[in-house]
């Protein structure tokens, strides 16, 4: 069975994109589905080319939807969590 | 986007954008808020009693990990004396639910709530492993929804509690009325509105505590309004150690595509939740009398016990459980029971109409009091077929469009009495099965139906998990 870690915390260390642009959440989960992820399921993290509805995301310990979602512009040191609340309970 | 303070305490910066109306506020803010609602749902329904035992259906997921917590929490600071316990049901689905148990021991620990654990294995002689080996992965879900609904039961009345609360959210009620609308069930989608889910018989208080039997178990859920967004940030913020990983079994695709949509709706209309509830319970003052068990209705509602069926949905932790399984083989035995228990009633039901008040009056919890003097061996009952999903029913709750007058079938049962002279509570012909005692509809359960099924093939296959 593939398990995949939830929530998932990362810390950021890098600020620019490959096309030397600013990188933004969105830029982060689109990388994380390419290069990280191992579970086949990408579909229940990333639908359509955005997180999926049901997958919080903290930015620094804040709702994602205060910081401006996939649009949130990365600094180096900020810590950003992913949590899906798509398992049973 | 400079960090905004919090709405509320206006001094530190703002964690949340809460769902329900869209306030910004810090975490501590949060938690607070979080908690004064649930109790507030708690003490506005009256779910609870001063001293009462209950026991808290614990997967070790997010949701009844927040259910403990909060319930702990509350306990303690507002004094309301309640016996806590912990109660899991052991699945037998190696990889998934050991894992989550082992969460639910370290709760117990942690909380001070002693823990009881019920297994598949030991109650039914079959652990879902075994289940799912011998019929597969599809419809397996049917097994454990069926299974699970009478483990709850079994296990409170092993500990002598007569009240389980479960963590179904939001989220889980308004996917349950959406799927409910989709399929034209308005039974099930107004009983799906209750916080209180069923309640005890009469015979069981007069009991009393300690000699509860595994058919009279209150079951309610105190985060029914509690957004699933939220109860995930709780458990962020607060740090609770909970065990999160889908069942390794394949969820019901109906139940799926509801939660998707729910969620896709939420993230453009976070109001969509709270407000398919408040429809669905509008819509239940449509359903005339389906059962007395009324949001907020509480323990003295006399007329709660008719809507008790084995096989209410989404009442176990794993969320994409549930009996309805459409198109499974199940769906297939459940239409065949349904026939043949229709044959057995001809003949003692009639078509009548009865003039009932205009709606807004039956809405009250206590309006629609029972009869108790009416005669004992004459009941009227909604259609208990309505409860099963057979089509032909619906041509009952087709008739609402007069304002003042519907269609019910009358059933007269001519061999039940009722015993020691008690008042005669309304319900639908609920009996208890002959083999195992508890309550169904059918001369035999739903759970004794399905474990013959297996039992018979048994030997042929042998058991290799
Ligand atoms: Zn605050
Ligand atoms: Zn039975």
């Amino acid at each position: 069975m593939e398990k995949t870690a939830n929530p998932i915390t990362l810390q950021v260390e890098f600020t620019t994109d490959t096309k030397g642009q600013p990188s933004n959440v969105a830029f982060l989960t689109t990388w994380l589905c390419d290069h990280l992820m191992k579970d086949p399921r990408k579909e229940m993290f990333v639908l359509e080319g955005s997180v999926r509805p049901g997958v919080l995301v903290l930015i620094n310990d804040a709702d994602w939807e205060l910081e401006g979602e996939e649009k949130y512009e990365l600094q180096s040191g900020d810590e950003i969590v992913f949590v899906s609340t798509l398992h049973g309970g | 986007m400079p960090p905004r303070s919090c709405e509320v305490c206006n001094t530190a910066r703002a964690q949340i954008l809460r769902p329900k109306n869209h306030a910004r506020i810090c975490a501590p803010c949060f938690i607070s808020i979080f908690e004064s609602e649930i109790a507030s749902t708690i003490t506005s329904a009256q779910l609870f009693h001063p001293g009462e035992r209950i026991a808290i259906g614990a997967s070790g997921g997010k949701d009844s990990t927040v259910l403990a917590s909060v319930l702990k929490t509350l306990n303690d600071r507002l004094h309301w004396n309640l016996d806590l316990v912990l109660l899991s049901v052991d699945e037998g689905i190696t990889g998934y639910r050991d894992h989550s148990l082992e969460a639910v021991k370290r709760h117990s620990a942690q909380y001070g709530l002693p823990l009881k654990i019920v297994s598949y294995a030991d109650l039914y002689g079959w652990s879902m492993d075994q289940v799912v080996a011998q019929i597969g992965k599809k419809g397996n879900c049917t097994y454990c929804g069926v299974f699970r609904r009478q483990a709850l039961d079994r296990g409170a009345a092993m500990l002598g509690v007569g009240h389980v609360v479960t963590g179904h959210n939001a989220d889980d009620a308004s996917e349950t009325i959406l799927m409910n609308l989709l399929r034209g069930d308005l039974p099930r989608l107004s009983r799906s509105t209750n916080i209180v889910t069923s309640t005890p018989s009469q015979a069981k208080r007069k009991g009393g505590e300690g000699q509860v039997t595994f058919t009279d178990v209150k079951r309610s859920k105190p985060l029914m309004y509690a957004y699933e967004k939220e109860i995930v940030m709780y458990a962020h913020y607060k740090k609770l150690d909970y065990f999160s990983t889908e069942c390794i079994y394949s969820p019901e695709a109906f139940r799926g595509s509801a939660r998707t949509l729910i969620k896709n709706l939420e993230r453009i209309r976070p109001e969509s939740i709270l407000d398919i509830i408040q429809s669905g319970i509008d819509m239940a003052k449509l359903v005339p009398d389906a059962e007395g068990n009324r949001k907020g209705a509480g323990d003295d509602q006399a007329s709660t016990r008719a809507p008790r069926p084995e096989d209410e949905p989404n009442e176990g932790g794993c969320g994409s459980s549930n009996s309805q399984s459409a198109g499974s083989e199940m769906a297939e035995m459940e239409a065949k029971l349904t026939q043949d228990s229709r044959a057995e009633e001809t003949g003692t039901e009639t078509e009548i109409t009865l003039p009932i008040k205009p709606t807004p009056h039956t809405l009250q919890p206590h309006a629609h009091q029972p009869t108790p003097s009416g005669p004992p061996n004459a009941v009227l009952t909604l259609d208990p077929k309505a409860q099963n999903h057979d089509r032909h029913t619906h041509t009952h709750t087709h008739t609402h469009t007069h304002p003042t007058t519907t269609t019910l079938p009358l059933r007269t049962i001519q061999t039940q009495t009722n015993p020691a002279n008690k008042p005669a509570p309304p319900k639908q012909r609920l009996g208890h099965c002959t083999r195992c005692g508890y309550l169904s509809s059918q001369s035999i359960c739903k759970a004794c139906m399905l474990l013959e099924g297996l039992n018979k093939a048994r030997p042929r296959t042998g058991i290799e998990v």
